[in-house]
């Protein structure tokens, strides 16, 4: 392939934290004009990698290159001096200002019409769409993308990183990110992307960097490989690419949910006369856009959320039946209805960071006994079983949740669902950011749950996923049903349609 | 491109993982150490005094004899018993500064006991009827703010520091009621003759009391923080609030119940303070030690043992710094700066202990 001028050239990059060796001598390179995916499973350095070129760590060795000229980047200032410029995965705006406010924030120049004027050209220039007068804490999170961006833009950056862009924006949002980019490597510009979506990798970049375990593995062209290849490079071995979906033994009834209705905080109805049924030993898949309800309606039946009206009627093997609304949430839990909902931000619903494995295991269990004292000897036996069986890396039982990786603090939400032994499991998002293996790992986990007989819902983002795994596909839109059906019989247009058509077409 | 930019910057800031608990020890030694030092020569520069000396006068004036020493330990057991009350608010992100209030109303608990029913009731009785209305008092200090922000999420900060002003004026309106004698505008010392109400002395010694207390509070809160189901709430309601409320913890009840516990504790300081020590009650009573202890317990991160030190240390220093001012006829400012300086340098440690500083390379230097 081609290559125009180069933009960066790191060699022999090493970066140590206190437990953990995060790179090790690893070369990378960056020309003008291509969007480079940088590949790798969790915690194999790719963001460590891309926070010394953008002036947050400063490598313990090695040499970066800008330009052609050796540079030390010392700090963010000093990489925005060198046109690099970062997005990170948690976005750092001020939430009480505007968009405008937020994106010359921080620079030297506050000629408010002239700046105002620079956001407009950039918007024009690239396709953005955004209003500079809207506040940042009633923005999307794909606004909020976009403000970061553009700020990135305004301070003359030639180099971009975007650290895992697409993990929390709806396949829309991601085509219309993926524009921009375009327009950008035309305009000549170079873009890092990380990310774990490999038919993102293949659709948006040119080349593609794999590192394992901090160290560089090698780099493909895209138009010359496959999925299939990629993974095996980034995991080591090859790994076959396809969900198993068991045929359901011995379905019956196990949840049925009539007429549940929803209303927020704000007064917004979320959930809107919703009816359908689980069966044990069955998985049912929800697609939608984001915010069409997903969230509320898992709530509503873990008895978090407050209901409108309806009910959710729990049926055991017996055929005894019990209604679910109004039950205190640690009731329903002990029903054996057990709720992983993985966040935009991954922590803070349902783990502490600050706590360790065993602690955060202890969150769903302590409150069964009713002794003063907590147990502590069970919840470390199951943090190690949880620790032993999804391979979660982390230097001890004891290291505070926070500082794993995404993906493992994953793996510890949804590990410890399944080891309650639930007989309905709630998940929703429950591979978000995670890489290729652990996806995989999480879904065969779900799969035995399913084989167990129990009755998984699963909440989605990635259709070809929820197709694959789901029996039955029940399909949100702005809150109401819009259709159930058969996962083997349906296709990916179909559902889509279902997901953003409006009743009147229909 | 400026060629700065080409430079390699002299130090780099990386933040430490886990440091071994000695080597954080020897840190924090150091200081100490490093502190004392810099006292000394600011002591020797400013006022020419023998910095040996005035460190003499320190330890001496905490220490110098049998009843000085019993005071010190006295006032760390205050002090220390205060930030333990606080330090169950603080774990759960409940910023309560109204220890002193809190306090307060506790004494003035005790006080109502003495003087309306002291005469009247044995003194079994009356200790147990002191003790259950300091608790009640300190007990609803606390749980105002708690009740306003768990039913209205206002910020506890401002409503527990108002309750202190609201607690001091009530106290000075009882201190006018029951004022002996008649506009002297003072209580003075309750019960003289018949000492009812006064707390008893342990094996002979008016001191161990406050000390008792203090140690059994701290085991207590050690164990309910860390192993207790009470505890656990309290650190995941800290934590993460939302997190509660989708393991079903009742968030409402945790804040509610813990600055009930919050409240009764600084109530009991206050119990102490008017049936144990000053035998009398005044609007200054706690002499804001309930804001000092927001230090204490910071200081040691709230760790109920390492408060036992930081306590220390500033009692230390507090009734040193009184000494030096009267021996070497300094004004007590001067032990106040001393004390600053110390603090200084065990707060700024810490930054030793959370980040490692690496240097230039010297080879990478031309590069």
């Amino acid at each position: 392939m081609e290559h125009g001028d180069i933009a960066v050239r790191m060699r022999g990059i090493s970066k140590r934290f206190d437990l953990k060796q995060a790179n090790t001598c690893v070369d990378f390179e960056l020309y003008k004009g291509e969007i480079v995916s940088l590949l790798g499973e969790n915690g194999s350095g790719k963001t460590t990698l891309m926070n010394m070129l953008a002036g947050l760590y400063y490598p313990d060795e090695g040499e970066i290159q800008v330009g052609g000229r050796a540079v030390s980047i010392s700090s963010p200032a000093m990489a925005a001096a060198l046109g690099i410029g970062m997005v990170h995965q948690h976005f750092k705006l001020v939430d009480v200002f505007t968009a405008w406010e937020n994106i010359i924030l921080g620079g030297k120049d506050y000629d408010v019409q002239a700046a105002r004027e620079k956001i407009r050209k950039i918007c024009d220039r690239y396709g953005f769409v955004i209003d500079p007068d809207k506040k940042i804490y009633n923005m999307t999170v794909s606004e909020k993308q976009t403000v970061e961006i553009i700020k990135v833009l305004y301070r003359g950056a030639d180099i971009l990183i975007l650290d895992e862009p697409t993990a929390v924006l709806t396949p829309q949002e991601c085509e219309r990110l993926f524009d921009v980019m375009r327009n950008m490597r035309s305009d000549g510009k170079s873009i890092v992307i990380i990310t774990h979506k490999l038919n993102e990798v293949m659709e948006i970049s040119d080349r593609v960097v794999v590192l394992r375990r901090g160290e560089y593995v090698g780099q493909l062209e895209t138009a010359k490989t496959n999925p299939q290849q990629m993974t095996a490079m980034m995991v080591g071995h090859s790994v076959t690419l396809d969900i198993e979906r068991p045929e359901p033994v011995n379905p019956k009834k196990r949840l049925e949910i009539k007429n549940i209705s929803v209303t927020d905080i704000e007064g917004v109805k979320k959930v809107k006369d919703v009816s359908f049924y689980m069966n044990s030993g069955e998985i049912l898949g929800i697609a939608g856009i984001s915010g069409s309800g997903q969230k509320e309606l898992l709530e509503a039946i873990a008895g978090i959320q407050k209901v409108d009206e309806g009910s959710v009627t729990y049926i055991d093997e017996d055929g005894n039946t019990t209604e679910l609304i109004g039950m205190h949430p640690r009731d329903i839990r002990e029903m054996g209805v057990a709720l992983s909902f993985v966040p935009e931000d991954r922590l803070g619903m349902g783990l502490v960071g600050n706590m360790s494995i065993p602690e955060n295991m202890m969150l769903r269990t302590f409150g069964e006994s009713h002794k003063w004292f907590t147990d502590r000897d069970k919840p470390r036996k199951v943090a190690q079983d949880v620790v032993d069986v999804l391979e979660v890396s982390t230097p001890g039982l004891d290291f505070p949740v926070r500082r794993l990786s995404g993906g493992n603090i994953q793996k510890i939400l949804v590990g410890r669902e399944i080891s309650s032994n639930p007989k309905v499991l709630l998940t929703a998002y429950a591979v978000r950011g995670l890489d290729i293996n652990s996806s995989f790992k999480i879904y065969d986990l779900i799969n035995e749950q399913k084989k167990r007989g129990v009755a998984v819902l699963f909440v989605g983002e990635d259709l070809d996923v929820l197709m694959q795994i789901s029996d039955k596909i029940m399909v949100l839109r702005d809150g109401e049903v819009s259709d159930i059906v058969d996962a083997k019989k349906i296709t990916k247009n179909e559902i889509g349609m279902l997901m953003t058509s409006t009743k009147e077409l229909k | 491109m400026n060629t700065k930019a080409q430079k390699e910057p002299l130090i780099h800031l990386t933040k430490r993982g886990a440091m071994p608990v000695y080597k954080a020890m020897i840190i924090r030694a150091l200081a100490v150490v490093l502190a004392l030092i810099v006292c000394a020569v600011i002591t020797g520069l400013t006022t020419g005094i023998d910095p040996i000396a005035v460190y003499t006068s320190i330890i001496s004036g905490a220490f110098g004899t049998a009843r000085k020493t019993w005071i010190t330990l006295q006032d760390v057991s205050i002090l220390l018993t205060i930030s333990l009350a606080l330090t169950l608010a603080f774990r759960m992100r409940f910023w309560n500064i109204g220890g002193e209030g809190q306090v307060l109303m506790g004494g003035l608990g005790a006080a109502a006991c003495m003087i309306c029913i002291g005469d009247r009731l044995p003194a079994p009785v009356l200790i147990l009827l002191m003790l259950i209305s300091s608790l009640t008092l300190g007990a609803l200090w606390g749980l105002i703010p708690a009740v306003c922000k768990a039913v209205w999420n206002t910020n506890e900060t401002l409503s527990t520091l108002m309750m202190n002003y609201i607690a001091t004026q009530i106290v000075l309106f009882f201190t006018i009621l029951w004022e002996v004698p008649k506009g002297s505008g003072k209580i003075g010392i309750i019960n003289q003759d018949s000492h009812a109400g006064w707390l008893p002395q342990i094996f002979g010694s008016k001191y161990l009391l406050p000390i008792i207390i203090a140690t059994a509070i701290t085991v207590f809160v050690y164990i309910y923080i860390k192993y207790t189901k009470h505890g656990y709430e309290i650190r995941v309601v800290g934590e993460s609030p939302r997190t509660s409320i989708y393991v079903g913890i009742n968030v409402k009840k945790v804040i509610i119940r813990t600055m009930i516990v919050s409240g009764a504790i600084c109530g009991l300081v206050g119990l102490i303070l008017v049936g144990g020590i000053n035998h009398t009650l005044t609007a200054t009573i706690s002499d804001g030690r309930g804001f000092t202890a927001v230090l204490v317990s910071w200081m040691a991160q709230f760790n109920p043992f390492a408060m036992i030190l930081t306590s220390f240390v500033i009692v230390f220093m507090d009734r040193g710094a009184g000494e030096i001012a009267t021996q070497f006829d300094l004004n007590q400012s001067f032990g106040d700066i001393l004390t600053g300086i110390i603090l200084f340098f065990i707060i700024g440690c810490e930054f030793f202990i959370n980040y490692q500083i690496r240097l230039r390379k010297k080879g990478h230097r031309e590069a």
